[in-house]
């Protein structure tokens, strides 16, 4: 590993900063099951880091760990340099992390352009009032936010539905959707749960080249739980293995494809 | 400017026409593009300060007099300012098909040895870095979306912004050298080098001159007296030369307004803001835009079907007499007006075509229903004909003398003369230069005197002077017993039914024609479900017994339509099989225009054409695909070979002969 102050050169040229956000000793418990034990990595600025592990590893409390939404019982979360005190989720989206769900929230009755919108919330000053009255400084803030929004809706090229209600799109347009949300948000760190969850190929690569378009011009740190192994690999710069609440391995794809332990959770060796 | 006297005060190039235009439009809109949700504008004046700023740019990055440059996106403002940039820098622009793969793009730009290229965005850069070794002299590439782009080596690399900015700086040292260039341009000079579809063999490159550009665009201007205020909107392929027409050589001669759509897949809503008042479609558009609005009223609540029908019946009655200007009774009228109020202004509406003055469309044949169903709603569409080798324009129909089954009169300064086999030659102004580094092809198609051949076979309308075209010249053949072979007249006929996409026939120097027959997804699926017919795939939808059935039926109405006409009553289809894949450019089987590529289609298929003539019920084929990104695989299938009832007339007379 390198040290955790470093930056470094990726081979396809993108550069890697230093950690910004560190889990250390992560324990997380339901009632009496552990769904996270003992947990600790990093993820580091600019990168696209994925959490991999069977069904029930417990990826997805970890990635609601992250974001604020579970509070561990044991362990600490570091963000950009500062112990995380446990926070409203309002509070870690003003903090610049976004996500996605697993299963799609959205607002369905509206437009998938005023969901995008619902994304610059956060970047939005004025009060009720002055909205209510849209005149000068509310009038101003939405044009400004909304040319954000537009921006996002090139970038993922989802023009031609920028009217459209929510509920009469497609699985993968939503989940397209969802990622535009996120990115209205210009989070500098950006949660994905399961982004390519039940699509089929041309939808996956699709949204591979989206992931890897909004890392590499927004400069997004990336984390993401995924299922398709194929993707993570070819996707990630590192990967986390969970497997029954533990870390099993953590390294490059490289690395974490020779890992036998990784190797045995995945092809279903019989655990003592 | 010295070249613009030298034409009796008018100007005789592309860069000496958009000075004119600055200087009298100046504050008129002459671009539009949806951007980020909004409609951006450029005005005349602001276009020339965007095409300058590129043309130095250009030369600063080394272009010279001569170079070709290489033009590849989807219609944008931006390239089109790129054509006119390297004219200006006394280059000649190629543009490209933008869904044309790396060995397609490698061939054109290899034939005219371009040395720069100006694309769109990452995918064009990405198809041309892939074939470069193979492009000794292609040098740099300069790119309009950066998206995804950061990355890549940028030492042959420009962003677009970046070189206009560079020539912004540079202005000093080259406004002489643009200066001195622009008043060498004159009628003689290249304008633009197109490449044909290439319906058959490798395409050819078509040098078109100012001349032809400029003549053209004004005799057809004034043919249809368009206006400084019009709109058209620009989405048809930017390497076919009918965009080049509308969007440059016409826009820059009247000064009109092209718009450009935010993206493909946005289309329907732009056309609908924009509302162009001079609108061009193939007859595929037309076709889908007409089938969608038939499924969407076959959704509809029964009163307003009802409505629909009743007035549509009126219009389609009275509408045409009314466009065309001819007597029609006070009644009549009224009820036209009041279907106008409740009907045919909301349908024109939704369809963008509200505001259309002039309608135009070619390439192919369009179906009567389709045509006098646009003509009763009220909108003035007309058919042309014409080919790159012509810069476009041959003939089209004037005002008021409209037909679905003829191509119109010559166009003003248009010659023809029909051949003895039956082939249409024309001579015009807007008559090509050459095919670029192909003596022998020039000569084949154009002779001493300037007549050109244009390949298909027709006649001269006795009384009305209106050019009917039958089919392709080579493709008309005789079948085994001496009657003519017209196997498009036939096809056209076929392809008149909403349910069949395509449709290939053969029969040449045989006894009996036979049909290859491709469903259309959109119309059939949409009969499925309102049947209750369940499908998994288009091979399994395009052989169900009821589909079988109803194109069966397509087939034996075509076939009685076919043996009324005494010439070709022998081009009855007796059998037919329903493809099971759609035949695509990407494999080869249509041009990119889609037209159809009879020979290799032919060729790839001959097992099933087998089929057709050894009696045989059925046929088992494996076909080799191509996707959309360049991988292959394969489909198996086993087709049912359908006999079509043909009606005797042909038979009896054959016999009688």
């Amino acid at each position: 590993m390198k040290d955790q102050a470093d930056s470094y050169v990726t081979e396809d040229g993108r550069t890697i900063g230093p950690v910004v956000m560190e889990m250390k000793n992560i324990t997380l418990r339901f009632g009496g099951v552990e769904a996270i034990k003992d947990i600790s990595f990093d993820i580091r600025e600019g990168e696209i880091r994925a959490i991999i592990g069977p069904n029930g590893a417990g990826k997805s409390s970890m990635l609601n760990v992250i974001s604020g939404f579970y509070v561990p019982q044991e362990g600490e979360v570091w963000y950009k340099g500062a112990r995380r005190p446990s926070m409203k989720p309002f509070e870690v989206a003003q903090q610049g992390i976004a996500r996605t769900f697993q299963n799609i929230a959205l607002f369905e009755g509206m437009s998938v352009l005023d969901n995008v919108m619902t994304g610059r919330l956060t970047h939005m000053k004025t009060g009720i009032f002055s909205q209510a009255l849209w005149k000068g400084a509310a009038e101003r803030e939405e044009i400004a936010n909304r040319e954000v929004a537009e921006r996002i809706i090139d970038f993922l090229e989802i023009q031609a539905i920028r009217k459209t209600p929510v509920s009469r799109l497609p699985y993968g347009l939503k989940k397209r959707v969802e990622l535009a949300r996120a990115l209205a948000a210009e989070p500098s760190l950006l949660l994905l749960d399961e982004p390519m969850a039940g699509m089929n190929v041309e939808e996956k690569e699709d949204m591979s080249r989206f992931i890897l378009d909004v890392n590499d011009e927004f400069g997004t740190t990336i984390a993401l739980i995924e299922h398709d192994m194929g993707v993570v690999m070819d996707l990630s710069d590192r990967v986390v293995v969970m497997d029954y609440g533990k870390k099993i391995g953590d390294g490059t794809p490289q690395e974490v494809r020779n890992n036998k332990e990784v190797i045995d959770a995945y092809l279903g060796v019989a655990h003592e | 400017m010295a070249n613009i006297e030298a034409q009796g005060g008018q100007p005789s190039s592309v860069p000496a026409l958009l000075r004119r235009n600055a200087r009298k439009f100046g504050d008129a809109p002459a671009y539009r593009e949806k951007e980020y949700g909004i409609w951006q504008s450029w005005t005349w004046t602001q276009t020339l300060a965007e095409v300058e700023a590129l043309a130095l740019g250009l030369l600063e990055l080394g272009v010279n007099e001569g170079d070709f440059v290489a033009v590849i996106g989807r219609n944008r403002p931006a390239l089109y300012w790129a054509m006119m940039a390297a004219d200006m820098c006394g280059a000649i622009p190629v543009p490209l098909y933008q869904d044309a793969n790396a060995e397609e793009m490698a061939y054109v730009m290899n034939h005219c040895g371009a040395r720069f290229a100006v694309v769109g965005d990452q995918e064009q850069v990405d198809k041309i870095l892939e074939v470069e070794e193979h492009l000794p002299e292609f040098e740099r590439m300069v790119y309009l979306d950066p998206r995804g782009l950061r990355k890549y080596d940028h030492d042959a690399l420009h962003e677009y912004n970046d070189v206009q900015d560079m020539g912004r700086k540079a202005r000093d040292r080259h406004i002489k050298t643009i200066e001195a260039i622009e008043a060498k341009l004159d009628y003689d000079s290249t304008c633009i080098m197109l490449y044909t579809s290439g319906t058959t063999g490798k395409p050819k490159g078509v040098v078109l001159s100012n001349r032809n550009i400029i003549e053209t665009a004004k005799s057809s201007s004034e043919f249809d007296n368009l206006r400084q205020t019009d709109d058209i909107l620009a989405y048809l392929p930017m390497a076919w030369v009918g965009d080049f027409i509308f969007s440059v050589g016409q826009a820059l001669w009247t000064g009109f307004c092209t718009n450009c759509p935010e993206s493909a897949e946005t289309l329907t809503v732009d056309l609908r803001e924009i509302g162009p008042t001079y609108y061009f479609a193939p007859p595929r558009v037309f076709e889908m835009q007409l089938t969608n609005v038939m499924i969407r009223m076959e959704d509809a609540s029964r009163f307003k079907k009802k409505l629909f029908d009743y007035f549509m019946a009126h219009a389609r009655k009275v509408g045409p007499a009314i466009l065309d200007g001819k007597e029609v009774g006070f009644a009549d009228r009224m009820k036209y007006r009041l279907g106008e109020l409740f009907i045919y202004g909301p349908l024109k509406n939704t369809l963008g075509l509200s505001r259309v003055r002039v309608g135009y469309t070619a390439g192919e044949a369009i179906g009567p229903e389709i045509f006098d169903f646009y003509r009763s709603l009220g909108i003035n569409l007309k058919q042309l004909y014409g080919q790159t080798e012509a810069t476009v324009f041959i003939t089209a129909q004037p005002d008021g003398e409209v037909r679905s089954d003829t191509v119109g009169v010559t166009c003003p300064g248009v010659e023809l003369k029909i051949a003895d086999n039956g082939e249409v030659f024309y001579r015009s102004p807007g008559v090509f230069v050459e095919y670029y580094k192909n003596p022998e092809s020039t000569a084949d198609t154009k002779d001493a005197e300037g007549w050109v051949a244009t390949g298909d076979a027709g006649f001269i309308e006795e009384g009305t002077g209106h050019l009917r075209i039958i089919d392709r010249a080579k493709d008309v053949g005789q079948m085994a017993n001496g009657s003519l072979f017209a196997p498009k007249y036939v096809e056209n006929k076929l392809k008149f039914f909403p349910n069949i996409l395509e449709a290939v026939v053969f029969g040449n120097g045989r006894d009996e024609c036979t049909a290859f027959i491709n469903i259309d997804l959109t119309a059939v699926g949409s009969w499925a479900e309102r049947n209750n017919i369940g499908y998994a795939s288009y091979q399994e939808l395009a052989r169900h017994p009821q589909v079988m059935q109803a194109i069966q039926e397509h087939v034996e109405a075509v076939n009685a339509s076919v043996a009324e006409d005494d010439m070709l009553s022998g081009c009855q289809v007796y059998r037919f099989v329903v493809l099971h894949k759609e035949l695509d450019a990407d494999d080869g089987e249509l041009t990119r225009t889609r037209k159809v590529r009879r020979k290799i289609i032919a060729e790839k298929y001959d097992d099933i054409i087998a089929a057709l003539y050894d009696g045989s019920k059925s046929v088992s084929t494996e076909t080799e695909v191509t996707y959309e990104d360049g991988r292959k695989g394969s489909i198996k299938a086993t087709l049912e070979v359908r006999d079509a009832k043909v009606l005797p007339v042909a038979t009896k007379k054959l016999a009688a002969e």
